[in-house]
This record gives C-alpha cells, structure tokens and sequence, in this order.
C-alpha cells in the first residue's frame, strides 16, 4: 500500500476505472497498443498498487519498496497507467506514449521507465529474475517482495518451469507470482497453442501456494493478494488470474479475440465513453 | 571423421580421455584452480560478491568458493537461463554474482537471457565460462568455437579471453573493479603458468607486447599466446624473428597497441586465436586495420568453420593447426 494514504483515497473500483482510462488514452495517442490485455489486467494492477503493494510514488527506488517485475513487456501500456494512476509516471507523460524520445515505449524497459524494474518483450525472463531478486532481498535481510506478472502464454517457455522449481527449491516466501490467464496467444486460443491444464494442480505440485481466482472480480483479487501475503508456509505464492480482453468496454470485450486488436481510430472515444458509462451504472 | 585417425606405427593413438583434458602440456607449470583461488581473495574484502553455478561448481573451479563462503554460493542446478536470470536479479539487488558453466551453455543456451537480463540491463554480472574454443575433445556440444563472436557482438559486455593462471588471478579483481556485465573465457583445473616468466601485469581493456620480433608479429589471445610464445621459441631456433601482441581483452579492443604494433612496417601479421575463424579476434583486429589504412600481409590461424571432431586435444589441435608444432609450420609456410 502506498504510504501516504489518504482518507479520502478512491476506492479500488475508481482505481481500476482509471488505469483502464489511461491506458485508452495511450491507445489514442498511439492509435494501438495491446489494449485488450491492458484492460484485462487493469483490476489486478489496481489491486496491485493499491492494496498489495508498498511503495513511495516520489522515490520509484527506494529501498524497501516492493518489486514489480513485469515479464510480459507487451503490457507496458497497463502497466505505464498503473504507475500514472499510482503517480510514479505524472499523467502528462501519457502524450507520449511510444513517441520518439519518450521514456514510455511500446515494450517495457527498465532503462526508460521509472518504476519498471525490467526489460520484458522476450517472454519468459521475469521469473529467474524474480528468483535472483527474492534470493538478494533475503541475503539482505530486507523484507520487501517481489512480484511479478506473467502470461498464460509464457507457460510455454521452458524457463519459466526451470524457474519454478528453483523458486520452490530455495523456499522463496518472498515472492509472489500473477499469471494473466486470458487464453490468448500470438497465434491463438492459449489452450490451443500448448495446453496448461490443470495449472493450479501443476504449480501445487511444483511446491507454489496457489489462489485462482476472476481476475476481473476486484473482492476476489484483494483475496488472494491477502492469502499470498498472510501465508506462513515458506514456498513461493501465485495468483492465477483469469481475466476477460476487453474487460470494462462492451465493444472490446466482444470483438473477435485476437493477440493484438484492431481499433479504429474513431472508436478510441467510444471506448471511453462505454468505460464511463459502465462505472456510472 | 575417424577413418583418419588411424593409428600410424610408432605413435600412441590417443583418447579422448575425459570431457575436461587438460591443456597443460607434460611437464608443463602449472597452478591450481587459480579463478577459484582469486575469488576467494576477492570475496573476503568484498561482500556484495557471490558465486552461482548451474550445476558445474566442481568443474569451474567455483567449489573452491563453496567451501570457504557457503552462505554466498549459489546452486541453480542444471538450468542455465535461470542462472543468468537469478544472476542479474541479485545484481539488480547490489550483489556482484559470479555465474559460472561451461561457454557452450552461457553462450548458446542462455544467450537471449545474458543479452536481456544482463547485457541491456547493464547488471553487474560476471559470466565465467570453462571450456573455451577448443578445450574439449568431447565434440561440438563441449566446444565452444564460437562464444567470442556471440559476446562480441552484445552490446554492453566486456570479453576476455585469459592466456594462464597468472593471468586469470589478475583479472578477477579487475573484472570486479569495472561495473558492468564481463564475459570471461575459463580455465579450470590444472592451469598453465606461462606468463609470470615475461613480468606481465593484466590491464583491462589493453594489450600487452610480450615478445618483440622483426618478421612477424603475432597478434594472439588465450591459449593461443602460449602457443604463440613457444611457436616463438621454435621459429627463432630456425633463424626466424617473431613477436607476439597478447589481446586478453577482446572487447573493447586496445586499438591503440594493435595499431602501434601493425602499423609497423615488413612484418607478416598473423592473428592466432582459440576460435572460429568466424568473428572472433582475427576478424576484429582485420576490420579496425582496414578502418584504419593500414594493410599489412594478414594470416589467420583459427578453428575452421565446421563441427569439429571428437577425440584427443593434441591430436585435434595439430588437425586444427593450433597447436605449437602447426602454427610454427603455418607461419614458415607463409614466409616462404
């Protein structure tokens, strides 16, 4: 949780609504960008930095901060309007997105962006460093976590399983893992291009404390990111989020599934228009 | 490939003994796992350093370090991309990991992991490689014919390329002392001792004229400087003057020496390397001459673009033309 909470401070669902309106607005600037996941993603991102996480939105480094290793670098553009909404990034910065020059760019690197602690975009790499990472902050002595988001897709790279086991192996109770499963993949349905089923059942046996829960349903998220952080067992955790592309925008959410969704120029605004809507019913 | 090995009357057909011969010739000076040593040394006026492995602490020399520091060393078991993954995570937490296995697997199994986590992230990470080139005669899954030119071409990484202990104890505290990722070709075990004879001294990033000559300047890295100093020996026994120019540091490359040294005019410049003929120091040190205008005769004695064979090293040396006897040869050939 951020340390200077107010009293005042929106509630999660406000949180959510916002992350996904800058997101859209980055998709406008750009005119594209992986929207889909981005609004898929947005309520664990909310729940993230504004329930699960500790941090200092003015010092993005401050030592004992939570990590936040973001493996799939395809999700920048949520995660650069979480860090917006969490005010790591100031929202003017939004205008930029993707733009030459801009500490914003369409794949996530950590020498570009405040409050991005890796180079993502060749999926499977954010776990062995989150093993490295949990495995320093122990050495230290610190108390600070690390999580790390991934794909369903990225279940298919051997690293990540090589990873799994190691993180089990050095018993890494600092770490926690999210899994985005929204079965959607470069080339198609996620089950389609390499089945993963049963996932919670393979990461029990990998030696993970397991919560699968809606990814798009804020109650069950704070659930588990509470689960993950109050169990005492010492083994890595992991939520596995199932999620819906689209999610918060009607049209979105019914258009044909693909790994990166065509949106035409004049619907930027529409999609807007359906979030508000959507959060004023 | 074997039908040319048969055994010729008179000479012992040789094996391939084990996946880790020794490169040291008989009766050759040798010193002890000097890495192993050196980190320890390091490690003791260093906390923040830390040694991991991917299942081949023993054969890095990196158990020497277990031993005395158990609480700083890492097993990552056999999973190379983890590793280098975990290495640059504890770098990113202000630890200086060593990260050890052999060249074949950092270089070719984890190399978009050094390239991402490491290289791009600009991690302090030092990636220290046994079996470099041709050090193995188990076959192509052991030798490591092309690490130079992989690592030379990622941005951010300094590469070296050590000739003997003497030298591999004075390039752990300075890969130390430079912040940055450093890719660090190994030998383990048993190691040469040739260097300590000439006074040398390693600076990173320099080249070092170990012998001067007047017909042919040998440019060299690794192994092949030794080689190079007692090809030196043989070819002056036969009334010719050979220098060498030993390159441990094969990013960034001293052009300054290479140019000094090349630029002078009438001698025959030969480029001896442990590694293909592809990318390594041959092609690097042709490219900056012909950048620079300078274009002396050129001679490269390298590995041949091709899966090189299993079976002994002298054998596969003499068969690669890197051992002593084939680069004398070569090079009187060349002078003819």
């Amino acid at each position: 949780m951020s340390t200077n909470t107010l009293v005042t401070a929106p509630t999660l669902l406000q949180r959510a609504r916002n992350i996904r309106r800058n997101a859209l607005r980055m998709g406008e600037v750009q005119g594209q960008g992986y929207i889909a996941q981005a609004l898929d993603i947005s309520d664990v991102l909310a729940v993230a930095y504004f329930h699960g996480m500790r941090y200092r939105p003015e010092e993005p480094t401050w030592e004992d901060r939570d990590r936040f290793l973001l493996s799939n670098g395809h999700y920048a553009i949520a995660l650069y309007a979480a860090l917006i909404e969490a005010g790591i990034i100031p929202e003017a910065e939004l205008e930029t997105y993707g733009f030459d020059e801009s500490r914003l760019p369409m794949s996530g690197m950590a020498s570009y962006t405040p409050g991005m602690e890796m180079s993502g975009g060749s999926l499977g790499l954010g776990l062995s460093i989150a093993v490295g990472m949990g495995l320093g902050l122990k050495r230290k002595g610190s108390k600070s976590r690390v999580f790390t988001l991934f794909s369903d897709g990225e279940l298919d790279e051997g690293s990540k399983w090589e990873a799994m086991m190691s993180a089990a192996h050095h018993k890494l109770d600092n770490l926690i893992a999210i899994i985005d499963v929204n079965n959607q993949q470069a080339d198609g349905p996620s089950k389609q291009m390499m089945g993963f089923e049963p996932l919670v059942e393979k990461l029990e046996a990998f030696g993970w404390f397991v919560r699968r829960v809606d990814g798009n349903d804020l109650d069950a998220v704070v659930a588990a990111f509470d689960a993950a952080s109050s169990h005492t067992e010492p083994q890595p955790r992991v939520i596995v989020a199932d999620t819906l592309m689209g999610k918060g925008v009607p049209f979105l959410e019914q258009r044909e599934k693909n790994h990166f969704i065509r949106v035409e120029a004049h619907e930027w605004k529409l999609a807007l228009a359906e979030l508000d809507a959507g959060d004023r019913s | 490939m074997n039908s040319s090995i048969s055994a010729s009357p008179g000479k012992p057909r040789l094996t391939t003994s084990a996946m880790i011969a020794s490169i040291a010739a008989e009766g050759q000076k040798t010193k002890p796992a000097p890495f192993g040593h050196a980190l320890v040394e390091l490690a003791r006026s260093r906390p923040e350093v830390v040694g991991l492995t991917a299942d081949l602490g023993k054969y890095t020399d990196l158990h020497i370090f277990a031993k005395e520091f158990p609480d700083r060393y890492y097993q990552m078991g056999m999973a190379e991309q983890l590793l280098y993954g975990a290495a640059s995570g504890m770098a990113a937490e202000g630890f200086m990991p060593f990260a050890t296995t052999y060249a074949v697997f950092a270089s070719r199994r984890a190399y978009d992991f050094i390239h991402q986590t490491i290289a791009e992230e600009d991690r302090n990470v030092k990636i220290v490689c046994a079996l470099p080139g041709l050090t193995s005669g188990y076959g192509p899954s052991h030798q490591a014919a092309e690490d130079l030119a992989l690592f030379r071409a990622m941005p951010n990484m300094t590469v070296i390329d050590p000739c003997d202990a003497h030298e591999i104890e004075q390039i752990v505290p300075a890969i130390a002392a430079h912040h940055g990722p450093v890719y660090m070709r190994l030998l383990r075990g048993q190691v040469p001792l040739v260097l300590d004879q000439y006074n040398y001294r390693f600076k990173l990033g320099k080249a070092s004229l170990i012998r001067d000559g007047r017909e042919v300047l040998i440019i060299s890295s690794g192994i092949m400087t030794m080689r190079a100093l007692e090809a030196a020996k043989e070819l002056a026994s036969d009334g010719v003057d050979a220098a060498v120019l030993h390159v441990p540091t094969i990013k960034p490359l001293d052009h300054e020496a290479i140019l000094r040294e090349a630029g002078k005019p009438a001698r025959l410049v030969v480029v001896a390397e442990n590694h293909t003929v592809i990318g390594g120091l041959g092609e690097a040190v042709a490219a900056f001459l012909m950048r620079s205008g300078v274009h002396p005769t050129f001679r490269q004695i390298a590995l041949p673009d091709e899966f090189l064979a299993a079976g002994a090293l002298p054998t596969l040396h003499d068969r690669y033309g890197i051992s002593t006897a084939e680069v004398a040869r070569q090079i009187k050939g060349w002078l003819r």
